[in-house]
């Protein structure tokens, strides 16, 4: 197992706070619009230096959503940031009409999803998002993985012609990808080369999956992780490679498994390569009021949960 | 004046002949409100907006025009198609299998004119807004020009986007509403009271304005009023009272003709209230 460090722990959603401030400087065109979530999307850097590029739309996610297409018909790039939960569920027409029916090249970036919103319960947890995103035709749907990754992806996306959902989170954890990384909108990454299973991780979960992986090792079990950011469009190639190596599959993400990268990569082995699979997911539920560690655990997305899952599928191995 | 009333009007007549044989080619579709917005959409295209016919999705330097109430598609396509966007005789394939002109108004079949879809209501004045921010942050100083339906005021994204540009001093905007008061289950004052739009978008920070949008004269002066209203800080209304069914005597005064397409009997009555004035397509 390739050993993975940190020296420290920070938000994902700094992270796209840093990329969107790296992407204004980068290219003028790229305006941010917020629905009254500033300091939670860590929007003031942007703010600060391009107020001008700046919309405050005020409690009104539908109109946030409606001016954000209507902004890229004068050539504009406009990342709109609020809770994932008020970016995808509340404004699921305004996104499917006006902008990936329009083909509009509105960023929707999305902060504070899944269970590690914590503290404020269901209705703020969104755990559905992925399933409501990634059927819509043409949008592109991203969950990067750690500060890093999310900068990356941010600055990535700004350059990428047409409708994107990028996925990121409230709670500090550790900071273990290349700061200088490219990213690749499509293209997984491989995190730790193995031969007894396919461990396929997103978002938060990809840290859970390297500490498992850890846990594997002392096991006698050679896994390979593979980090999976972009889940629409979804990496082929590099799922069936690994897989036909290893025969089976974890899919690990914090999102319900009805709808998530679990069922994307489902459809894929179905067609392509039929291969046992677990899913690392929430079971068909909400969430609730809690600590983020809290949560994880309790809702079965830590890295025990993720070992249990490999020694499972493993057995069911022909 | 680029033409004389009787020049528009000859115009919004044979728009409306259009409109009674698209509906009626595909047996579907929303003759009502199209018939009631054709002086607008005359006057409009033929006299007021700025724009140009070799069609780019940014119009850089061009007035634009956003639709909200999208099921109206009759009226746009035959406006467009007389304004030169495109050939008259594709109007024929309205509603068709592989068509450009959709049952709703989409940018998905690349149909010159069209910068948004709309069909589900309430999201039009959310777009027209963006559409003006992007206008201003690249120094162009052309206009927005929006339209809405009265129904589609029920949404609620409208009056997020009514609070919105003039707190934001969206002074480059006119919105017009088709104030027909009908809708499919009735009339609004039944279905769900408008009541005085007139005060309630005053309320919210607008200049309003009132036109007969079945005069062409009205519609004409109000549209070139409203136009010397702009960049005084206030998005403006236009309340543009109408008939549903106007130019067509039976589909007058009633909702009854909101989506539903006339019979052979019905078209043979209907054009022959209707000069053919440009040649059918």
């Amino acid at each position: 197992m390739k050993k993975y460090t940190y020296t420290e722990k920070k938000d994902t959603r700094s992270g796209f706070g840093a990329g969107l401030h790296e992407a204004g400087k980068k290219n003028e065109n790229v305006v941010a619009l917020c629905a009254d979530l500033v300091g939670s999307l860590k929007m003031d850097a942007f703010i600060k230096d391009f107020p001008e590029r700046f919309t405050q739309v005020g409690i009104a996610e539908a109109n946030m959503i409606g001016i954000a297409a209507g902004m890229t018909i004068g050539g504009k790039i406009p990342f709109t940031g609020t809770f994932a939960n008020f970016s995808t569920g509340r404004v699921y027409d305004q996104i499917r009409q006006s902008v990936a029916y329009s083909n509009k090249n509105v960023k929707i970036c999305a902060s504070h999803a899944g269970l590690t919103l914590g503290e404020d319960g269901a209705t703020h947890q969104i755990l559905e998002d992925i399933g409501l995103m990634k059927m819509l035709p043409g949008m592109v749907v991203i969950n990067p993985c750690d500060y890093n990754q999310t900068k990356a992806a941010t600055m990535a996306i700004a350059e990428y012609e047409g409708p994107v959902y990028l996925r990121f989170g409230r709670p500090v954890i550790p900071v273990f990808t290349d700061p200088d990384q490219k990213f690749e909108i499509g293209k997984a990454w491989m995190v730790n080369e193995g031969t007894d299973v396919t461990i396929i991780a997103t978002g938060h979960m990809v840290w859970k999956a390297i500490e498992a992986g850890e846990k594997l090792a002392e096991l006698g079990i050679d896994a390979e992780i593979i980090n999976i950011h972009t889940i629409k469009p979804l990496d082929d190639e590099a799922i069936l490679k690994s897989v036909k190596k290893t025969g089976c599959v974890v899919t690990c993400e914090e999102h319900n498994k009805f709808g998530g990268l679990g069922e994307s990569v489902a459809r894929l082995l179905t067609t392509e390569l039929p291969t046992p699979q677990e899913f690392v997911a929430t079971n068909d539920t909400f969430g609730e009021s809690g600590t983020p560690d809290q949560l994880m655990s309790k809702y079965g997305l830590d890295a025990v949960n993720i070992v249990e899952a490999v020694q499972k599928v493993i057995g069911r191995k022909k | 004046m680029k033409h004389t009333i009787k020049e528009l009007e000859d115009i919004a007549s044979q728009i409306r002949r259009d409109i009674v044989r698209m509906v009626h080619g595909c047996q579907s579709g929303h003759p009502g409100a199209s018939l009631g917005c054709a002086d607008f959409f005359t006057a409009l295209y033929f006299e007021v907006l700025n724009h140009k016919t070799d069609f780019t999705m940014e119009g850089a330097g061009e007035d634009l025009f956003f639709l909200s109430n999208g099921h109206i598609s009759p009226v746009w396509y035959s406006t467009l198609a007389h304004a030169g966007y495109f050939d008259k005789s594709e109007l024929a394939t309205f509603r068709k299998l592989d068509s450009r002109l959709q049952g709703h108004p989409t940018t998905h079949e690349h149909l010159p004119g069209i910068r948004i879809a709309s069909g589900s209501l309430g999201q039009g004045l959310s777009v027209a807004i963006g559409a003006a921010l992007a206008k201003k942050l690249n120094g162009d100083k052309s206009l927005i020009f929006a339209l809405l339906g009265d129904g589609e005021l029920q949404e609620g994204q409208n009056w997020e986007a009514a609070m919105f540009a003039p707190f934001n001093k969206v002074d480059h905007l006119i919105a017009s509403v088709d104030y027909n008061g009908q809708q499919i289950d009735g009339p609004t004052s039944k279905v769900l009271a408008l009541d005085d739009l007139q005060a309630k978008f005053e309320a919210f920070g607008w200049h309003v304005i009132n036109t007969d949008g079945n005069d062409m004269k009205a519609i004409v002066e109000g549209l070139h009023y409203a136009k010397t209203l702009t960049g005084k800080g206030k998005p403006i209304l236009n309340l543009m009272s109408t008939q549903m069914g106007a130019g067509v005597d039976y589909m007058m005064g009633t909702h009854k003709w909101h989506g539903t397409a006339p019979n052979d009997e019905q078209l043979a009555a209907a054009l022959a209230q209707l000069p053919e004035t440009l040649g059918d397509y």
